[in-house]
């Protein structure tokens, strides 16, 4: 089957049921393994402690929230552009999971950040365009419920979708454009990461798993999308008789 | 999380993260549960999708 088959929604229905129960096993499997490392493996951070345990959730958790929408991105241009069926499904379905996501990095950040900087929340680069990014997925999610029409629900919201990438460099570029309170990048560098290996690897690991569980969500979410508008395709047609 | 220095802050970033997880977790299945039953009735009923003899 090549990825073009997959543009329709009953093959990729098809298809997401094989691969998912693949995704949930590997996903489990991989956070059972890298808790245990980020727990029980890897050392106390010189600087920041015990509160070190922390990042290994809240790296996952911020690396996600970016890579969701960089996801309905890329699905907005499907929309716009090439009108694939299924990209409006997977940038609808990507929306809250995405939202879920980056509010978790905003609150892991804010648990983290009270040891050991003294504070809750500072408005920060950082710290702020995350927030943006939070406000701009509530913002697509209540467009999607203020639009009836389906078709102009989705060019609207891939067009603001569109609009909002711009943040994604702010976010990943805040920490070197501006003093930031927030450390600087240590993983997704050039020149490779600065991090110690032993705390790397179970981040890694914890990062793959993550971004596994996120993908299953994400294909049960357009599943569950796909069937919403068979529903609403077949209610319609039973309203017109 | 007695003995771990700042113990309280790092079950607290957990519980919060498995708590949020779980809740995405639970809507999902909730909602593929509501729209296959919602199909199963539409199917009841005679409503049909034109296509559904060929393919599911």
């Amino acid at each position: 089957m090549g990825i073009s088959d997959l543009a329709n929604p009953t093959r990729f229905l098809a298809f997401s049921g094989r691969v998912l129960p693949f995704l949930w096993g590997v996903s489990v499997a991989g956070l059972a393994a890298g808790l245990y490392l980020a727990f029980f493996v890897a050392p106390p951070d010189y600087l920041q402690g015990e509160m070190v345990r922390v990042m290994y959730i809240h790296v996952p958790l911020a690396w996600l929230s970016m890579a969701a929408y960089g996801l309905m991105a890329l699905a907005s241009l499907g929309v716009l552009v090439w009108r694939h069926p299924l990209a409006d499904v997977a940038a609808k379905a990507a929306t809250p999971i995405g939202a879920a996501f980056t509010l978790l990095a905003l609150v892991t950040g804010s648990i983290w950040g009270r040891p050991t900087w003294g504070a809750w929340w500072v408005w920060d680069a950082r710290l702020t365009s995350v927030l943006i990014l939070f406000l701009l997925y509530l913002g697509l999610i209540a467009l999607r419920r203020a639009v009836e029409d389906p078709g102009r629900a989705a060019r609207a919201a891939a067009v603001l979708t569109l609009i909002g990438t711009v943040n994604l460099p702010i976010i990943k570029f805040s920490v070197d454009w501006w003093n930031s309170q927030h450390q600087g990048e240590s993983i997704f560098r050039a020149g490779g990461p600065t991090i110690y290996s032993g705390m790397l690897w179970p981040l890694f690991i914890m990062v793959i798993a993550m971004t596994l569980l996120f993908a299953a969500l994400l294909l049960m979410a357009m599943r569950n999308e796909i069937l919403r508008r068979r529903v609403r395709t077949l209610e319609l047609a039973a309203a017109a008789g | 999380m007695e003995s771990l220095p700042h113990g309280d802050f790092i079950f607290a970033a957990y519980c919060v993260t498995v708590l949020v997880i779980a809740g995405v977790i639970l809507w999902v299945v909730l909602d593929g549960r509501w729209q296959r039953r919602r199909l199963a009735e539409l199917d009841a009923q005679g409503i049909r999708r034109r296509s559904a003899g060929k393919s599911s």
